[in-house]
């Protein structure tokens, strides 16, 4: 189980990786937010999934037995939350550089690269 | 309970006056007063630690929620943190001065100051963290703010510049968190000093050196290091210039500190294997930036590339794994904290003078301001090592350290990238201060709030320059610190 769900980790990151190396911006947004699920599945999996009991310690015990890591799991809820902020600002910027251009190819966003510049002297 | 609201002070009064902040938006110049006040009360704050964190009387950690220690999130005032929590301050300090000449009301409206707040807090937090996962809490924070900052005038090189800096940063977060989980998952702990304490003991193993190299490499990605570094000059240069000058003081450190951190304090001698390719890492961008520097016409781009290279030096002294390799590192990230936003701020002047970031369309500074000229010669001198600016120590006890490890082809590298570098300050000072000015348009003023920011950030230099000792003993203070986090 735990080799499966690796694999398809792996499988899922291989993929997320292959689409942030495209020139179309939604891939690279697609494939940016498929990166953060492909390594909090991985979290997922090293926090031990072995048990579905509760993790709750019983009256008496000092330690938490047979049961799967709950920090593991704070831990991706935390990610999450991250990733999909993250995400989200990634999409406002992908849609003003459409507005900007109307165009999804990353070449059509220059970056400041050796212009001419006759810029407006202060934009204040 | 106030050593832990003194803990927390760096990070709690930057976050806290950004959330005020965001209720300013059409109160510019009420908005910019409350950002001044808050980074002067969190420069106190950042003073009061650092000097207890070096008498001894610090307050070692605060653990939040009364976990015990080891297991909950904590923040402790161990140098290097509390010595950079101190430039962070400093440079905040001058960008607040500089900032009132250089970000006008409407870039205040967008929310300038609380992104700038947010972002000072979330470096200040990674700096202050013992814990791997929240390290890398910090770093998203500060992805957030950074992008943010970025885009506020939303122009189309500045969407451009986004996009890049949001791809990589989020790759290497990505990796970060990739080789964070898999040493939770090795070793069942995030705590940074428990880490180090056991990771040294433990037979190598798959996992954790997957998890060192991604962690490296994610690092890596995040401070700039040669072949990663292509993206930093482009999206910096899209910034207003403060905050260009911010990010080059701040992010590329944080990722640096970081690296740093995890690589030589909390692996230690588990990622000794990893040392000689950070060695090679710090010698190419060491050569291949300096290089890349002496092409440049646009002076954001040119200052850009250096703020990459001088990442190498410091990457060099911690592969070499000693004690005084680190303590060199140390040195050289304050210094070059200070000296990359101050040469960020005068090229700005220098742009508000000649109206164009171009170098062909520069020139005659000297005539026209001399002031600026004997404030802006600070930086470019110590940038190229000139004695006695901190620029010539940092270099000097980077290559000591580095021939007394007997690394001395690392040490040659680092003086071959030090002439590149002193040739393209040369013709940056030729091109911006000597040479006559283009007819086309008369010179104008540079407003007295750019050079009162630049006058803070270069009398540091000076003041570093003239009397490095007490400052290189803390880095060695630092350095025995990062050395013995496991103890």
């Amino acid at each position: 189980m735990t080799l499966i769900q690796a694999l398809a980790a792996a499988a899922i990151v291989a993929c997320a990786l292959h689409m942030v190396l495209s020139r179309n911006l939604i891939r690279i947004l697609l494939g940016l937010a498929l990166l953060s699920t492909g390594i909090n599945l991985m979290l997922f999996v090293a926090g031990g999934i072995a048990s579905r009991q509760p993790p709750l310690i019983r009256e008496g015990a000092t330690v938490l037995e047979a049961s799967a890591d709950p920090l593991a799991q704070a831990l991706i809820l935390t990610a999450i939350v991250i990733g999909f902020a993250l995400t989200v600002i990634l999409a406002a910027i992908v849609l003003r550089g459409w507005r900007a251009t109307r165009s999804l190819d990353a070449r059509a966003l220059g970056a400041v690269d050796q212009p001419a510049d006759p810029d407006p002297v202060e934009p204040a | 309970m106030t050593d832990s609201l003194l803990l927390i002070a760096p990070v709690g009064l930057p976050l806290l006056g950004a959330a005020v902040a965001v209720l300013l938006p059409h109160r510019p110049r009420v908005s910019e007063g409350w950002t001044g006040l808050v980074v002067a009360l969190t420069a106190l704050a950042s003073i009061v630690l650092f000097v207890r964190s070096i008498d001894g009387t610090g307050p070692a950690i605060a653990v939040f929620g009364d976990w015990p220690r080891g297991i909950g999130v904590g923040f402790a005032a161990r140098l290097p943190g509390t010595l950079l929590i101190l430039v962070v301050a400093l440079v905040a300090t001058a960008a607040a001065i500089y900032a009132r000449a250089d970000i006008g009301d409407r870039r205040r409206r967008a929310g300038h100051d609380a992104l700038m707040l947010a972002l000072v807090g979330a470096v200040n937090g990674a700096l202050l963290t013992t814990d791997l996962f929240n390290l890398y809490v910090w770093f998203e924070l500060a992805l957030v703010a950074a992008l943010g900052l970025v885009t506020i005038d939303r122009r189309r090189e500045q969407i451009g510049g986004a996009m890049r800096y949001a791809a990589f940063g989020m790759i290497a977060a990505t990796a970060i968190l990739a080789g964070i989980g898999l040493v939770y998952g090795a070793t069942g702990t995030l705590d940074m000093a428990t880490l180090a304490a056991i990771l040294p003991a433990r037979p190598p193993s798959v996992a954790l050196a997957v998890a060192g190299a991604l962690i490296l490499g994610g690092f890596a990605l995040k401070s700039g290091l040669a072949p990663l570094h292509v993206w930093l000059p482009a999206s910096y240069a899209a910034a207003p210039l403060t905050v260009a000058a911010v990010f080059a003081a701040l992010m590329t450190k944080m990722g640096f500190y970081a690296l740093m951190l995890v690589i030589a304090g909390v692996f230690g001698a588990a990622a000794a294997q990893l040392l000689p390719v950070l060695a090679l890492l710090a010698a190419a961008t060491m050569l291949l930036c300096a290089l890349a520097a002496l092409a440049q016409t646009d002076m954001r781009r040119l200052i850009g590339y250096h703020v990459v290279a001088q990442v190498g030096y410091m990457a060099a002294g911690v592969s070499l794994g000693t004690a005084e390799g680190l303590a060199a590192a140390t040195f050289y990230m304050m210094h070059s904290m200070i000296v990359q936003a101050n040469l960020f701020l005068g090229i700005g002047a220098i742009r508000r003078a000649s109206g164009s970031w171009d170098l062909k369309r520069a020139g005659g500074m000297i005539r026209s301001d001399r002031l600026f000229v004997a404030l802006f010669a600070v930086p470019m001198l110590s940038l190229a090592g000139i004695p006695p600016l901190s620029g010539f120590w940092a270099k000097l006890f980077v290559l000591r350290a580095g021939i007394a490890a007997g690394m001395g082809w690392l040490s040659l590298v680092a003086l071959v990238a030090a002439l590149l570098t002193i040739i393209s300050v040369a013709s940056l000072w030729v091109e911006t201060c000597w040479k006559s000015r283009p007819a086309d348009r008369p010179p104008r003023d540079v407003p007295p709030a750019m050079l009162a920011g630049m006058a803070v950030l270069s009398a540091a230099t000076l003041a570093i320059g003239l009397y490095p000792e007490p400052w290189w003993r803390v880095a060695e203070l630092a350095a025995a610190t990062l050395k013995g986090m496991g103890a």
